[in-house]
């Protein structure tokens, strides 16, 4: 079972400090949700997971099964079995869905283990149905054109061919309807395991009336100031997140100038 | 400045040369007239880019006489490896050196009045048509390289299209050098009368990779009223090759002329690519892509003039550069006076591949018309860090994943070309060109 281990992790962007000690362990079989208001560090702690360039991490921790995460470049990451569900995806013309994930499968098997062009076709057919998905969009160039809605369900297509022990979805709800939404939630059950551990950042409770987490958390000021379980989000969708402050003594929640 | 310079072939040669291959008076009179031409013309200045120490003149021999290909089979690999068995074939015109080595045509062709030949045929054979095209297009008074070129024409083709015939499988043309120190001036005419349609593939390659050689080619496309011409070329000569090329196209009213140029020569090259949409509702569309590696310097300007009204044109140019090669390019869209209703737009990017490389894209529009549309985009710059994190982020190493944005970057023109094999070598010498 992976166990994603973080630990006092503070991380700066252009010198300024915007995670001031995050604590937090994700386990498989574990879906936690990390929720608070925009500019509060969340996406900052999901892009210092991943490896972005521009995130620097200035002190603590990140492992994956005992293995130092800041060690690893990027790819290694993922082929340790990290995966990050992006806010803005990139865009790459001239690479095809299909190729790219293709590329991406055969970097974890390695060379010599390559999936076959039939299995390929077969699994990503199966998942693009899953998501409905229009089969065209496997021979579309990666993400170019896509609207809002298709980058984030093409996320979960890369989530579900993948298969990582861990995912980080990055506010992989923000602009899509409800119909999109309830897809990408299917997406997401239809992960969960025992061998599959999930952070889900978010600041709508709304993703979770359809993926019911484990542990809810909530960010302000670059920490984790409150955990509990779902029951949290419902009072935060209820109440909204004065209380929390008024609890915390906090006055102004963000850190930084996180978008 | 002076511009006199020793031109290597005299009168005498050039007469000789001419009757050598039966050609008729009008063309030996107009290679003449051409040499003269060379010997008093400037070079052509190809903007940013410095050519007069450049070899254009220079060569052991003009000609030289190469063993025809026995047939399919006894085609080098090189050229196997470019060509369609079945089908493709049927069209197919092989050109070894100056030697015209294999060419076939479909009876079915034929009998609709095609013509695919080679250049010193069609002077013999369709001496009155061709007389009509030739170097129309190019004008041998526009500067030394094209009076030259004019001057010492040895090889290339001529592909007629009558009225209303519309060729399904492409036309393909292999050109390839396995003789040092020679020099090629190859003439391509392809004339499409009126609603006529032909797609048309062309592979310069040279049998080594260091080989030396002094390449100076043109290509006219004539597109008549509502004719429509695609034209795909995979340029790959060797290093110790010096390449002037210019192709051009002239579309008539509703015409369209469509141009997929792989300008992947390891020698230093200048490329002029112009299309003229002469008349009303005529369209062009241009896509190059190019790598500069090494020591290389190279200049690509695309030019699409737009004389008729509502006529449309497009350019993109996409190109890497590394090493410490240079890469200059030029993107001219131009609209004439009473070219209203007019549509002139491009987009040139260049990609950087090391600190020492050094690349240029000057997107230039030039409007003489109040009621058109133009636009133009232009960027010089590395890998984008954060595509390659998106694509890291799935597990792919950064050298893959840097590999993935370049074909991906040089695909519009990959994608475009009609014929698989031409396509997979193309696709193989990009992987070549970037990786090594």
């Amino acid at each position: 079972m992976a166990v994603l281990t973080i630990r006092n992790l503070h991380v700066a962007v252009e010198g300024k400090e915007i995670l001031k000690g995050v604590d937090l362990e994700v386990k498989g079989g574990e879906i936690h949700a990390i929720m608070g208001p925009n500019g509060t560090g969340k996406s900052t702690l999901a892009s210092a997971i991943m490896g972005h360039p521009k995130y620097e991490v200035t002190e603590g921790s990140v492992t994956l099964d005992g293995q130092d995460v800041l060690e690893m470049e990027v790819d290694e990451r993922a082929r340790a079995g990290l995966f990050l569900a992006m806010q803005y995806p990139s865009e790459i013309s001239g690479v095809t869905n299909a190729d790219f994930l293709r590329a991406a499968i055969n970097a974890r098997l390695g060379e010599g283990n390559e999936i076959s062009l039939m299995k390929f076709i077969r699994k990503l057919d199966e998942k693009m149905a899953f998501l409905e998905m229009n089969p065209d969009m496997a021979h579309r160039y990666l993400n170019e054109g896509f609207s809002g809605g298709e980058k984030k369900r093409n996320e979960i297509l890369q989530l579900m061919m993948l298969e990582p022990k861990i995912a980080i979805l990055d506010e992989i709800d923000s602009g899509l309807d409800i119909d999109a939404l309830k897809i990408v939630a299917k997406g997401v059950n239809e992960m969960r395991s025992s061998e599959f551990g999930c952070l889900i950042i978010t600041h709508y409770q709304r993703l979770l009336n359809y993926i019911t987490p484990d542990y809810v958390h909530v960010m302000m000021q670059g920490r984790i100031v409150k955990s509990g379980g779902p029951e949290l989000a419902q009072r935060l969708e209820a109440e909204g997140y004065d209380w929390i402050k008024k609890e915390l003594g906090i006055e102004d929640e963000t850190v930084g100038q996180e978008a | 400045m002076a511009t006199e310079t020793k031109i290597p072939f005299d009168e005498t040669y050039i007469r000789t040369f001419s009757s050598g291959r039966g050609e008729p008076g009008w063309l030996t009179a107009r290679r003449l007239e051409a040499l003269r031409l060379a010997e008093r013309l400037p070079l052509p200045k190809p903007e940013k880019t410095k050519i007069d120490k450049w070899n254009f003149t220079e060569f052991a021999r003009h000609t030289v006489d190469s063993a025809p290909y026995d047939g399919l089979d006894d085609l080098p690999e090189a050229v196997k490896a470019l060509i369609e068995a079945g089908e493709g074939t049927k069209n197919l015109y092989v050109q070894r050196n100056h030697t015209p080595a294999y060419v076939s045509l479909s009876d079915e062709l034929k009998e609709k009045g095609v013509i695919f030949t080679d250049i010193f045929t069609a002077a013999r054979e369709h001496g009155d048509l061709l007389k009509n095209y030739l170097m129309t297009a190019v004008k041998p008074d526009e500067h030394r390289l094209a009076a030259l070129h004019a001057a010492l024409l040895n090889g290339g083709v001529f592909v007629y299209v009558p009225k209303n015939v519309e060729i399904e499988t492409p036309l393909q043309a292999v050109y390839i050098q396995d003789e040092d120190d020679i020099a090629l001036f190859n003439h391509v005419i392809i004339v499409a009368e009126d609603n006529s349609r032909v797609v048309f593939v062309e592979n310069y390659i040279s049998a080594s990779r260091e080989g030396k050689a002094v390449v100076n080619v043109a290509a006219e496309v004539f597109a008549q009223a509502n004719a429509s011409v695609f034209f795909a070329a995979v340029d790959h000569l060797a290093k110790g090759t010096t390449t002037y090329v210019n192709r051009r196209g002239i579309a008539g009213r509703d015409g369209r002329i469509e141009w997929a140029l792989g300008l992947m020569n390891d020698g230093n090259t200048v490329s002029e690519n112009i299309t003229r949409l002469v008349g009303d509702g005529s369209f062009g569309d241009t896509k190059t892509v190019a790598v500069s590696r090494g020591e290389q310097v190279q200049n690509f300007t695309t030019s699409v003039v737009h004389y008729g009204r509502h006529t449309e044109g497009y350019i993109l140019k996409h190109g890497v550069v590394r090493d410490s090669a240079t890469s200059i390019f030029n993107g001219i869209g131009k609209i004439e006076h009473g070219a209203s209703k007019s549509n002139a737009d491009q987009e040139s990017r260049v990609l950087m591949l090391s600190e020492k490389a050094r690349g240029d894209a000057n997107p230039i529009l030039l409007i003489d018309e109040d009621d058109v549309m133009a636009g133009h985009a232009a960027s010089v710059g590395r890998v984008d860090p954060i595509q390659l994190y998106y694509l890291m982020s799935r597990g792919i190493p950064r050298r893959d994943a840097e590999r993935l944005i370049i074909h991906g970057f040089l695909a519009p023109v990959v994608e475009a070309i009609p014929l698989e094999g031409v396509k997979n070598q193309l696709i193989e010498v990009i992987e070549r060109k970037v990786q090594s």
